[in-house]
């Protein structure tokens, strides 16, 4: 195996390009600006490995595999969160050109990032899993390469495995982009085949930036990221004009001006240059240390030379979903305060205000852009700040109107107003399902139960269908996403975009442990479905609550009406029975075990809930909690 | 004698374990024989058929064990402990009853001779019903065991069967008579809580023990331990699972029954008059165990024995058979002793509860629900709390 490697390394992964283009005096000519639409698992960071390797700018034993991740959860769940740019030297007929590969992220969460990055570039490589085909994602992303103007050159890579279908998946992507099967690019990320084409292609086919070189500075900020050293770098690409090193910039949104400390280049580490010119892709430093003074979408241009019109696109990023979350041991609620803080620095999505929980104390209600945002945003708190936390169940954003006209929005269901409801509206998105046409059925009955309206239906091959529907939002952030995966074998993927306010249907269940109403664990349900809600929560916070030394009645309500009940029975018995001299050293680990175990506990009342019951409680996953308890 | 170790430290190069304590404990032996005839389907104890040991005598053990013993007077003495006379003496297994009456006395003219005995000494022997004949029991009296505890484990025959017991509940009446009249106190083992064990099964059974005149009874509920044969028969559906309300509630029929027959209950699993060496291990005294997979404490350094006993026999040559050790602090010594003197009838001081940083207000509440109460500047479990320990001591410890 080791030698098959090297011998192709041999052929296909020595460096080209001999030398490289001098960022801010490089010719708009010999720039190429690409990025790679892929869904996640179609391999674009292997891709992207071996572009650094076959560009020469990383040497064979410095490579290390999804070079480009930078963070640790990034790489632990092979997704990327955050992109970055990189500088490509490559030669074709002779000519040197600077290839500048923006890496998007592939995740419905982060859109927005992406739309950005793909407004920073003239051309983009659509890659695509010759053994899946095109997922939801990249459809929805690919649209948006096409109503940017991008040049689209479509890949299949993987074409190593055995399970590949070039062929039909050629055609698919024919279909969709126009043109012939013919024109899709062959690849292996894992073998190298085919990259060099790709490179070559690239520089063939991608339009070189056509920028007003003479015009005030405007660079369109694509990405910022926190570095705990050198503050926050901000990913630009320059469009008009030039920057260089030690001038004032500013930002046009906020007309903030920041000394530019450092201006650079990435291949693929910081290289400090004189300056960026019309056309580049680099990285500025001013010494910010807080994101959100250099947002996502935002324009720079300098003080001295200001440009007059700020380029499109720029928007705030918006929560889609919050949820409370929670230190389990109060007096590391500062704690929790001081983490949300330091990451707010680098992640400018994140907004969070504190909240008070009667169940759960102190604590902050955050908005996240999605689900796999709250999960890496709850997984960064704990691991990287050492706390123990409770995030409560996601909730979206409805606005409530009291038959008094008075209007609340509400972002945590325990503040659903009381009194007479006029009028509740919940945000609705449009959905687009892409499947192999067996699963049909299967998704239009779970959308059914979402209480989703099929927009329309089309296929995009022989065998591959895409849905649309309207669904509301609540319906599909919670575990939407897993259950299409489960019902469609893994071939089902989702995207969806905002599409306004509808009035719904829709009451708030209460949950009563012992009586007592426990706010993190009310929820707002389409009315239809709440003695539904009510049965499985009841019954799942049954498997989920440890028995205890006394009963423990669950109850679920609606106003005052109770809908389910369910109760955990006083446990009879709790000592192991046999001491013998050699159980001492066991036991005593058994305790030790135990005492770790109390700290994932949270006592509400006089009941010990476990950490994770309040999300899994509301979540529908129907695989788990099957296991009897005595 | 579980199925698995802790790890610990490996055994000291200097041979050494000084004690970590300054108060001296009394000081017992426990010796492992890890034998048995037939392996029962619950059990994970270390203990062997003769096919399982392939170039192993059983007749020539107890020179291993005593090798071990010559071992440990060395290093007691080395390691700086005043010399003690053994005051228990405890042969379990396994099956002891499987060594021969002079294996027996050869081990402990042994431990007489290096430690000596205190003139109340206990010395307890293991046996099954099926190799305990009058004619053993009465060679083992001639030698200096005085206490014989019986794994009996029920007298329901079709409960035996679960557990894969071989012996006729009817020969423990006649052993236990014949103990009897060669003065030896005696001791029945029970096990409640087998799969389709009723409630009536179980009062028979406590009730037939409390009949026979025993001085003692221990009554432990069945534990399936991962690996063993119960364990795969319960989960591929061929016996039902085990019930801990049920068990709770086999734990009161034997207590009713057992107190109402003059065995007074003193600890979890334990009725009647106190072994004393049970009471060595919840008192955190000083004991050395002999034998593969043996523990022993000295004075705040917990050790164990490599398990196989060919590996033991090996190790025992070559030096020392110890696989791990572990040093408790006057911290983890604390947590222990309320970890294990809750569990007995007369508790624990409060003064230890003190030392741990364990407040009135930790405490009162427990009190107050009635499953602890205060006696002697003892804290103990109520009947109401007997059953809750584990779960009292981690409160107590977390609270």
């Amino acid at each position: 195996m080791a030698k098959l490697h090297s011998s192709i390394n041999e052929v296909y992964l020595s460096p080209r390009a001999r030398s490289a283009l001098e960022p801010s005096l490089t010719d708009q000519d010999q720039i190429r600006n690409f990025c790679i639409i892929a869904h996640i698992d179609h391999g674009k960071s292997t891709l992207a490995d071996r572009m650094l390797q076959l560009t020469g700018i990383v040497e064979d034993r410095q490579m290390r595999a999804q070079y480009l991740d930078r963070m640790d959860i990034e790489r632990e769940r092979g997704i990327t969160i955050k992109s970055q740019a990189v500088r490509l030297p490559w030669e074709l007929d002779n000519k040197t050109f600077a290839l500048n590969m923006i890496d998007t992220p592939g995740h419905v969460d982060f859109t927005y990032e992406v739309s950005r990055s793909l407004a920073a570039c003239e051309g983009a490589v659509l890659l695509v899993d010759a053994a899946q085909g095109i997922e939801a994602q990249t459809l929805a992303n690919l649209y948006l390469a096409m109503e940017n103007d991008l040049e689209i050159i479509p890949v299949l890579n993987k074409i190593d495995l055995p399970a590949a279908q070039t062929e039909k998946y050629a055609e698919e992507l024919a279909n969709l982009i126009g043109g012939s099967p013919d024109d899709c690019l062959r690849v292996s990320g894992k073998t190298g085949v085919g990259v060099e084409e790709l490179l070559d292609r690239i520089v063939q086919r991608v339009p070189a930036p056509t920028g007003d070189i003479n015009a005030p500075a405007r660079a369109m900020i694509f990405d910022s990221v926190y570095d705990s050293y050198r503050g926050v770098v901000t990913y630009v690409r320059m469009i008009d004009g030039r920057l260089s090193s030690r001038e004032q910039i500013q930002m046009m949104s906020t007309r903030a001006v920041h000394e530019l400390l450092e201006i650079g280049v990435i291949s693929p580490e910081p290289v400090v240059t004189k300056g960026l010119a019309a056309g580049e892709v680099g990285y500025l430093i001013t010494g910010v240390k807080d994101v959100r003074l250099s947002k996502v979408g935002d324009t720079v241009t300098t003080k001295d030379k200001p440009a007059k019109l700020s380029l499109k696109g720029y928007a705030e990023p918006k929560p889609m979903v919050f949820s409370g979350i929670y230190p389990i041991d109060g007096s590391d609620y500062p704690n929790l305060r001081e983490a949300l803080d330091k990451l707010r620095l680098s992640d400018a999505s994140l907004v969070y205000e504190p909240e008070t929980s009667a169940a759960l104390g102190f604590g902050f209600r955050c908005g996240f852009l999605g689900l796999l945002h709250l999960e890496i945003i709850t997984e960064r708190l704990e691991r990287e700040f050492n706390l123990s936390l409770i995030a409560t169940a996601p909730s979206v954003v409805y606005q409530v109107t009291r038959e008094d006209n008075t209007e609340f929005i509400v972002t945590n269901p325990s503040e659903f107003p009381e009194g007479k409801i006029k009028v509740v509206k919940e945000p609705i998105v449009k959905a687009t399902i892409l499947s192999p046409k067996d699963y049909v059925g299967t998704i239009m009955d779970l959308c059914q139960t979402r209480r989703g309206t099929m927009i329309d239906m089309q296929y995009l091959g022989e065998d591959r269908v895409q849905l649309r529907y309207q669904l509301p939002l609540a319906e599909i952030v919670f575990d939407f996403f897993d259950q299409l995966k489960s019902k469609t074998q893994g071939y089902g993927s989702l995207d969806y975009e905002e599409a306004g306010y509808l009035p719904g249907d829709l009451v708030k269940v209460d949950l009563l442990l012992q009586g007592e109403k426990v706010d993190a664990f009310s929820s707002i349900v389409h009315k239809d479905k709440a003695y539904g809600h009510g049965t499985k929560i009841t019954s799942k916070l049954r498997e989920l609550i440890p028995r205890q030394q006394f009963e423990v009645p669950i109850q679920a309500a609606v106003g005052s009406r109770i809908i389910a009940r369910e109760s955990v029975r006083a446990v009879r018995k709790d000592v192991l029975a046999k001491c013998y001299g050699g159980d001492i050293s066991r036991k005593r680990k058994l305790l030790e075990k135990q005492k770790e175990g109390k700290k994932r506990m949270k006592m509400v009342g006089r009941v010990e809930v476990p950490q994770d019951a309040f999300i899994k409680a509301l979540s529908s996953d129907e695989t788990s909690g099957t296991e009897k308890k005595k | 004698m579980s199925a698995s170790l802790p790890l610990g430290l490996p055994w000291p190069e200097s041979n050494l374990i000084p004690p970590r304590f300054d108060d001296l404990k009394t000081f017992h032996a426990y010796v492992h024989i890890p034998f048995c005839e037939f392996r029962c389907g619950y059990c994970d104890f270390n203990t062997y058929t003769a096919k399982e040991i392939g170039g192993l005598s059983q007749s020539s053990f107890h020179e291993s064990l005593i090798t071990e013993i010559d071992a440990s007077a060395k290093i007691l003495e080395n390691s700086g402990y005043q010399k003690r006379s053994l005051s228990t003496l405890f042969f379990g297994g396994g099956t002891p009853s499987l060594f021969t009456s002079n294996q027996i006395e050869q081990i402990m003219t042994s431990l007489k001779g290096h430690y000596g005995f205190l003139p109340d000494i206990e010395i307890t022997l293991e046996a099954n019903p099926e190799s305990a004949s009058p004619k053993y029991l009465e060679q083992l009296a001639a030698v200096g065991v005085n206490r014989i505890s019986l794994g009996v484990q029920s007298f329901d025959p079709k409960v035996l069967a679960t557990l894969e017991r071989v012996h006729d509940p009817d020969k423990v009446g006649p052993i236990l008579k014949a103990a009897a009249e060669l003065g030896l106190e005696s001791s029945l083992d029970l096990i409640y809580g087998a799969p389709n064990e009723s409630l009536d099964s179980w009062r028979k059974t406590v009730e037939i023990a409390a009949s026979m005149g025993t001085g003692h009874v221990s009554a432990y509920s069945l534990i399936v331990e991962p690996g063993t044969k119960l364990a795969r028969q319960i989960k591929v559906g061929e016996l039902p699972e085990t019930d801990d309300d049920l068990d709770a509630e086999k734990f009161e029929i034997a207590d009713q029954v057992f107190q109402a027959n003059g065995l007074p209950w003193y600890e979890v699993a334990n009725w009647g008059k106190p072994s004393k060496h049970n009471h060595a291990y919840w008192g955190s005294a000083d004991w050395w165990g002999f034998g593969p997979g043996a523990h022993s404490h000295l004075s705040g350094n917990r050790f164990w024995n490599t398990k196989h006993p060919l590996s033991y026999q090996k190790q025992l040559a070559n030096g020392s058979p110890v696989a791990g050790i572990e040093y408790i602090d006057a911290r983890t010594n604390l947590e222990e002793r309320l970890m294990l003197e809750l569990r007995t009838s007369t508790g624990i001081p409060l003064k230890v509860l003190a030392e741990l940083g364990i407040i009135k207000s930790t405490i009162d509440p427990f009190v107050l629900d009635g499953s602890l109460k205060i006696e002697n500047e003892n804290l103990a479990v109520t009947a109401a709390g007997r059953l809750f320990v584990d779960r009292i001591v981690l409160q107590l410890l977390t609270n």
